[in-house]
C-alpha cells in the first residue's frame, strides 16, 4: 500500500533536487528590477522554454542559473545545490553567438571542455570525433570556424556544450541568428541529438514556435515575472508541419503571444 | 604586383637625385649621388660587412630581449590590477625620456661592450610591445570568458586557450612597430661609445668627410630594419594563420 506512494515521493524529490529551481528570484540591474519574483521549476531531464520580449531578463535568468551571477533575493538551485560555484559546476552555457575560437578547428573547439578538465588533447579528440559523425558534422572536423556555415558553427557550439558532460544545458537563443530554413533544420537536429543524450534544458528564445517545438513546458516572462506557464503537451509523433498547424499548437501559441503582450 | 607602384616611385626619386647631384656638380663629401653610395658599398664592402654583423647581433639580441621582457611584464600587468594601475602610467611617462640621452648614461654604467647596446635596443622596442600585448589580453570578449567558465575553464585555462591566442594579433602589431625601431636603437647605443658596428663606422666616416660611406651605412640599417620587420610578419603568418581567415569571413 505504502510502497508506490514512497516511490512517487522519491521520484518527485529526485526531480526537484536534480533539476533546476528558481524561487522568488529578484535581480536588480542598473536600478531596474529585471527579475521581480520569478518562480520556475524544471524537472531532471525536463526541457523548459523561456520566451519574452528582448530585455525582459531571459539572459539574466540563465546567468543566474549558470552561477555567473547572484540573485538579489530568492534562491536558485541546480541539482539541489545553491552556491554559485556549485551551479557553475553543473551547467554548460551556449551563448547566442556561437563563440567558437577562430584559432581552433571545429573538432578542437568541441574538445574545449574536455581539455579544460584535464583530458589530453589527443584523448579529447578521440572522444569527440564519433559525435561529429553521428550528428551530421562528418568532414568538418579539421575546418576552422571561418570555413563553416552559420548552421554548422551552431552545431559545433552545441556539441562543445554537450561535451562538457554537464546535466544542465542553458541555451541562449541558440538559433536566433540563423535563417528560417537553417533554423528549422537545426531544431530537428537538436531534438535528435537530445533524444540520444538527454539533459535538463533551459532554452531562451524570442520565438514562441521554437519553444513549443523543442520544450515540454514554456514560461512567458513579462515585467520581471512569469506571466504564463504552458504545458506543451503536444502530439510529438506527427510531422513538424502537421504539428505547427494543429489546433492545440495554435492555441498554445496564441496564449503565449498574448502573454508576451 | 602591389609593390610595383612604391618601387616605381622609389626608382624615380633615386633617378632624380642622381640627375640633380650631377647637374649641379655637388661634391661627394657634401651630398653623394646614388652612384657614389653604390660604389662606396662596393669599395668598403669588407668594412661594412663586419660592421653589419656587429650591429645585426645587437639588433636581433636586443629585440629578442625586448620581446621577452615585454611579454613577461604584459602577463604580470594583465593578472594584477594593482600592478597595472601603478606601473602603466609610469611606463607611459618613461617614454618621454629621449633614448638618445639615455645611451651615454648606459655606456658609463655598463661599459663599451655589447650590453649597453642591447639595453638601448630593448628600451626602444619594449614599449609598443607591452602596450599592445596588455591591450590585446584585456580586450578578450567577455562572452568567451563566460562560456569558458561554464565549460570547466579555470583562470589558467581561460588565459592559455582564450586570452593568449586572442591577444596574438595585437602582440604582433606591437612587435612589428618595435621591429622598425630596433636598428635605430642599436646606432644610438654605438654612438654613445663603441669600437665596432654601423654606428661606429658612421662616426668614423664623418670627420673624414666620407659621406658616401655614411649613406651606405644608413642604407644597410634600413635593410636591417626591413628584414626584421619581414621576419616578424612571417612569424605572425605562421603563428596566427587564422587572422586572415577571420578578416575574410
Amino acid at each position: 500500500m505504502s510502497h508506490p506512494i514512497l516511490e512517487v515521493e522519491a521520484a518527485s524529490a529526485r526531480d526537484t533536487a536534480a533539476g533546476v529551481a528558481l524561487t522568488g528570484v529578484v535581480r536588480v540591474l542598473g536600478g531596474r528590477r529585471v527579475l521581480d519574483g520569478v518562480d520556475v521549476r524544471v524537472p531532471f531531464h525536463g526541457r523548459l522554454g523561456i520566451v519574452g520580449r528582448s530585455g525582459v531578463g531571459k539572459s539574466t535568468l540563465l546567468s543566474l542559473v549558470a552561477g555567473l551571477d547572484e540573485p538579489d533575493a530568492g534562491s536558485v538551485t541546480v541539482c539541489g545545490r545553491a552556491s554559485a560555484p556549485a551551479r557553475l559546476a553543473q551547467c554548460a552555457l551556449m551563448p547566442q553567438r556561437d563563440c567558437l575560437l577562430p584559432w581552433r578547428t571545429a573538432l578542437d573547439n568541441a574538445c574545449l571542455a574536455l581539455e579544460n578538465s584535464g583530458v589530453p588533447r589527443k584523448e579529447a579528440r578521440r572522444r569527440a570525433a564519433p559525435l561529429f559523425a553521428r550528428l551530421g558534422l562528418a568532414g568538418a572536423e579539421l575546418l576552422r570556424p571561418a570555413h563553416l556555415s552559420s548552421g554548422m558553427r551552431q552545431r559545433v557550439a552545441f556539441l562543445r556544450t554537450l561535451l562538457a558532460g554537464k546535466e544542465t544545458l542553458l541555451l541562449d537563443e541558440p538559433f536566433g541568428a540563423l535563417d528560417a530554413i537553417t533554423r528549422a533544420e537545426l531544431q530537428e537536429w537538436l531534438l535528435a541529438a537530445l533524444a540520444g543524450e538527454p539533459r535538463t534544458i533551459l532554452l531562451v528564445t524570442h520565438d514562441v514556435e521554437e519553444a513549443l517545438l523543442l520544450c515540454e513546458r514554456v514560461v512567458v516572462l513579462a515585467d520581471g515575472r512569469v506571466a504564463l506557464e504552458l504545458d506543451a503537451d503536444l502530439p510529438r509523433e506527427v510531422s513538424r508541419r502537421e504539428l505547427v498547424t494543429s489546433p492545440a499548437f495554435l492555441e498554445l501559441r496564441e496564449r503565449a503571444l498574448e502573454a508576451i503582450g | 604586383m602591389r609593390h610595383l607602384w612604391p618601387l616605381a616611385l622609389l626608382t624615380a626619386a633615386v633617378g632624380v637625385w642622381e640627375l640633380v647631384v650631377r647637374a649641379a656638380q655637388v661634391p661627394d663629401y657634401l651630398f653623394p649621388a646614388p652612384s657614389a653610395i653604390a660604389s662606396a658599398l662596393g669599395s668598403d664592402a669588407g668594412l661594412l660587412a663586419s660592421a653589419t654583423l656587429v650591429t645585426l647581433r645587437e639588433v636581433v639580441l636586443g629585440y629578442l630581449l625586448a620581446v621577452a621582457l615585454a611579454l613577461a611584464l604584459a602577463v604580470a600587468l594583465h593578472f594584477s590590477d594593482a600592478l597595472r594601475r601603478a606601473l602603466l602610467p609610469i611606463l607611459v611617462l618613461s617614454q618621454t625620456v629621449p633614448t638618445v640621452l639615455l645611451a651615454p648614461v648606459l655606456a658609463i654604467l655598463l661599459g663599451y661592450g655589447i650590453t649597453p647596446k642591447l639595453v638601448v635596443v630593448a628600451i626602444v622596442c619594449f614599449f609598443p610591445i607591452v602596450v599592445n600585448a596588455v591591450d590585446g589580453l584585456r580586450s578578450t570578449d567577455a562572452e568567451l570568458v563566460q562560456m569558458m567558465r561554464t565549460l570547466h575553464g579555470s583562470r589558467l585555462a581561460i588565459f592559455r586557450r582564450v586570452e593568449v591566442p586572442g591577444a596574438l594579433p595585437a602582440v604582433f602589431s606591437g612587435a612589428r612597430i618595435a621591429a622598425t625601431y630596433a636598428a635605430v636603437g642599436a646606432v644610438f647605443g654605438e654612438w654613445a661609445g663603441s669600437s665596432a658596428g654601423l654606428g661606429f663606422v658612421m662616426l668614423q666616416a664623418q670627420p673624414a668627410l666620407l659621406t658616401a660611406r655614411i649613406f651606405a651605412a644608413v642604407l644597410i640599417l634600413c635593410v636591417l630594419a626591413l628584414a626584421l620587420y619581414a621576419a616578424v610578419s612571417l612569424a605572425e603568418r605562421l603563428l596566427v594563420p587564422w587572422k586572415l581567415e577571420v578578416a575574410h569571413a
